[in-house]
């Protein structure tokens, strides 16, 4: 059958794209009147406490970035490594790329204390802060991303594609090194401390991001009408597996690394044995529905003919990315720092004690928020840009 | 912003209007309203053109010196709270009623050796590293530290991240969590911004020693001595020099101001 080139045309506004934005929308505004009331009450009326400082919103915040990076993906694989059958789906992938870090953005700035000081960090710096850098790796994605695309829709010469997308891929890798540094290097705190943060961070990246790319493709395809077929949809899928296993090698060798010390045997027997829901969180949610089932899934023969396999996959990476999250920020932070090695230290507050932390509805309406303006600017840009192949059915698909 | 404004008449007429010519029209702009001076010695007048108060108070600090605290654990005794309570009426915070959510700039931590038993207790507070992470990891710079090696928080420039919470290895301090009410002029605090010990830094610039010292000499315990770690002939030197003390956490190298002896 001779292959059509590929045509980008933007979705029609349909009943259901406009009951989709409008959900959005509403999702929006109430994370908005969630952050005037913080705003009006302080994080009182949060469940952060001086225990746990950064809470829910600062997992949704960081998994949208982290996402935003490996949304990327499609993008990269096309430009800068050359295969042709992911070339149609670049444009997204960008777009979905800026998108979610918009998102993530929204939520960590909306969040800060006061926020009504946006206007502060951005004009005062300090360069030996590793989140000052990130402002710059972060604004910088969104002109390199940006750029990025522009080239891919002006249908210049491909080598400026190729150019804009490698680095594109080169600054997506520093921006998640950067996100992953935040943690990585704090030198003050059992559960974080690790250069492995980085390089464990980019494998998520890697895989939210994919996994969030994808059910985003397909929705915007069921959602204007166009077909993806099964080709592309499993070759995204086997791509999503060998992912979620690089986060799943990450985790070991960052947990046996720090089982090996005598020093972090209490915080890893926090956060594997004995930390409740924290360690519930990390075996069901991150290991088992975040890495063995979408693995599983893709690899078992049963299930891996069937054209829902990389929707459920996808779904139980982002389940189990958001647990993983939520433990290396949470968890993290409910286990006491160690100040005095050698004694047992008790105060009113809180030193030697496993902190408390429930979050607050007005946190996860943040959170989900943040996730709406994501889902809303790709959207958005889906109906004004041309960036989604009318056609994605395998014949259409180009091959190597 | 500071300027130095000598005002000896015999200075040349030159450099009187060099001097002036450093104020430019965006730190006049800045200046406002609020224009503090200190003479500092016969002749020299030191003027705060208020940016901001923290930073106004920098312009106290002298290079020369390095505040410190030398805690004396066997003086300090179990069931006083005197310096806390010190603390609390010098600088305005307490009061609250819950305390996962409540500042504390000092605390009494209790420590029980877990090989011998032996407890004891001690005020724990921010340890004015000489490499503070807080400083490190904040973004705006509104964590700073004082040529004379006091920690303050500007909670003018503070954005409230709190990564300075996460950073901070001896969970020295708390972010305002409500709105403050009746706050001390010398000690300005503000919800959605963080803050911690100030080594009381307006009664260290009026040449005064920290409220939570004073408090612990007059119950007649004197477990706190401040004074100039650089200064050898100070006390706290003496000290330092002829007994044991440790620092907090001296495996992260930052060489904290505040040392402790006596640690059974």
């Amino acid at each position: 059958m001779a292959m059509e080139r590929t045509i980008y045309r933007e979705i029609k506004a349909t009943p259901a794209v406009w009951g989709l934005a409008a959900m959005l929308a509403a999702f929006i505004g109430a994370a908005l009147l969630s952050v005037l009331y913080v705003e009006h009450h302080g994080h009182i009326v949060t469940g952060m406490n001086n225990q746990v400082v950064w809470g829910l919103p600062h997992v949704f915040a960081i998994f949208l970035i982290v996402a935003a990076s490996g949304a990327l993906n499609g993008a990269s694989i096309a430009s800068v490594f050359g295969q042709a059958p992911y070339k149609p789906i670049a444009r997204l992938s960008a777009v979905l790329a800026m998108s979610l870090l918009i998102g993530g953005l929204a939520v960590l700035v909306l969040d800060l204390g006061r926020p009504d000081r946006l206007l502060v960090a951005i004009t005062q710096n300090n360069f030996k802060s590793i989140f000052a850098w990130n402002i710059y790796l972060y604004t910088g994605f969104l002109a390199v991303v940006a750029l990025y695309l522009a080239v891919q829709m002006n249908r210049i010469d491909y080598k400026y594609v190729r150019a804009a997308g490698t680095l594109a891929f080169l600054w997506r890798l520093a921006l998640t090194t950067g996100t992953g540094s935040i943690f990585g290097w704090l030198v003050a705190r059992p559960g974080y401390d690790a250069a492995i943060m980085a390089p464990l961070f980019i494998a998520m990246s890697f895989s939210f991001g994919l996994a969030v790319f994808i059910l985003v493709l397909l929705a915007l395809f069921k959602l204007s009408g166009r077909k993806v077929g099964g080709m592309l949809c499993h070759r995204l899928g086997g791509l999503l597996a060998i992912f979620a296993a690089a986060v799943l090698y990450f985790t070991a060798v960052q947990h046996l690394t720090a089982l090996y010390a005598a020093e972090h045997a209490g915080i890893e027997d926090f956060i594997l044995r004995s930390g409740g829901y924290i360690t519930f969180l990390f075996w069901v949610g991150q290991v088992l529905i975040g890495g063995i089932l979408p693995i599983a899934l893709i690899y078992v023969p049963r299930f891996r003919d069937s054209s829902a396999e990389p929707v459920w996959a996808s779904v139980f990476v982002i389940v189990g990315g958001l647990a993983q999250v939520y433990v290396i920020v949470v968890g993290g932070q409910l286990y006491p720092m160690e100040l005095f090695p050698g004694y047992e230290a008790s105060s009113s507050f809180f030193d030697g004690e496993i902190a408390s932390y429930s979050p607050s509805f007005n946190e996860l309406i943040l959170g989900l928020g943040g996730v709406a303006i994501a889902l809303f600017a790709v959207g958005l840009a889906a109906k004004i840009l041309r960036i989604l192949p009318t056609n994605l059915a395998d014949a259409n698909i180009p091959q190597e | 912003m500071t300027f130095r404004m000598p005002n000896d008449v015999k200075q040349p007429p030159a450099q009187r209007a060099a001097n002036r010519a450093e104020m430019t029209r965006r730190d006049i702009l800045r200046s406002g309203a609020a224009v503090a001076s200190l003479t500092l010695a016969p002749g020299v007048t030191l003027m705060a053109f208020g940016g901001s108060p923290a930073e106004a108070a920098g312009a106290k600090a002298d290079a020369g010196k390095r505040w410190g605290l030398l805690i004396d654990i066997s003086k300090c005794k179990d069931d006083c709270t005197a310096c806390i309570s010190a603390c609390k009426t010098e600088n305005g915070w307490g009061g609250g009623d819950n305390p996962e959510t409540d500042a504390q700039w000092i605390r009494k931590v209790t420590l029980k050796n877990t090989a011998t038993g032996h407890t004891e207790t001690m005020p724990m507070m921010c340890q004015h590293c000489e490499k503070p992470p807080c400083v490190d990891v904040c973004p705006t710079g509104a964590s700073m530290k004082r040529v004379d090696g006091i920690v303050l928080v500007d909670k003018h420039r503070c954005i409230g991240c709190r990564y300075c919470m996460m950073a901070c290895p001896y969970k020295a301090r708390s972010f305002v969590h409500e709105p403050v009410i009746n706050q001390k002029a010398d000690a300005p605090r503000g919800v959605g911004t963080v803050e911690s010990c100030t080594l009381c830094v307006h009664r260290v610039d009026a040449g005064g020693t920290p409220a939570c010292v004073e408090a612990c000499a007059a119950e007649g315990h004197g477990a706190i001595i401040f004074g100039d770690l650089k200064d050898p002939t100070s006390d706290i030197s003496k000290r330092l020099a002829d007994y044991p003390s440790v620092a907090l956490r001296p495996d992260l190298d930052l060489n904290p101001g505040v040392r402790f002896t006596n640690l059974g």
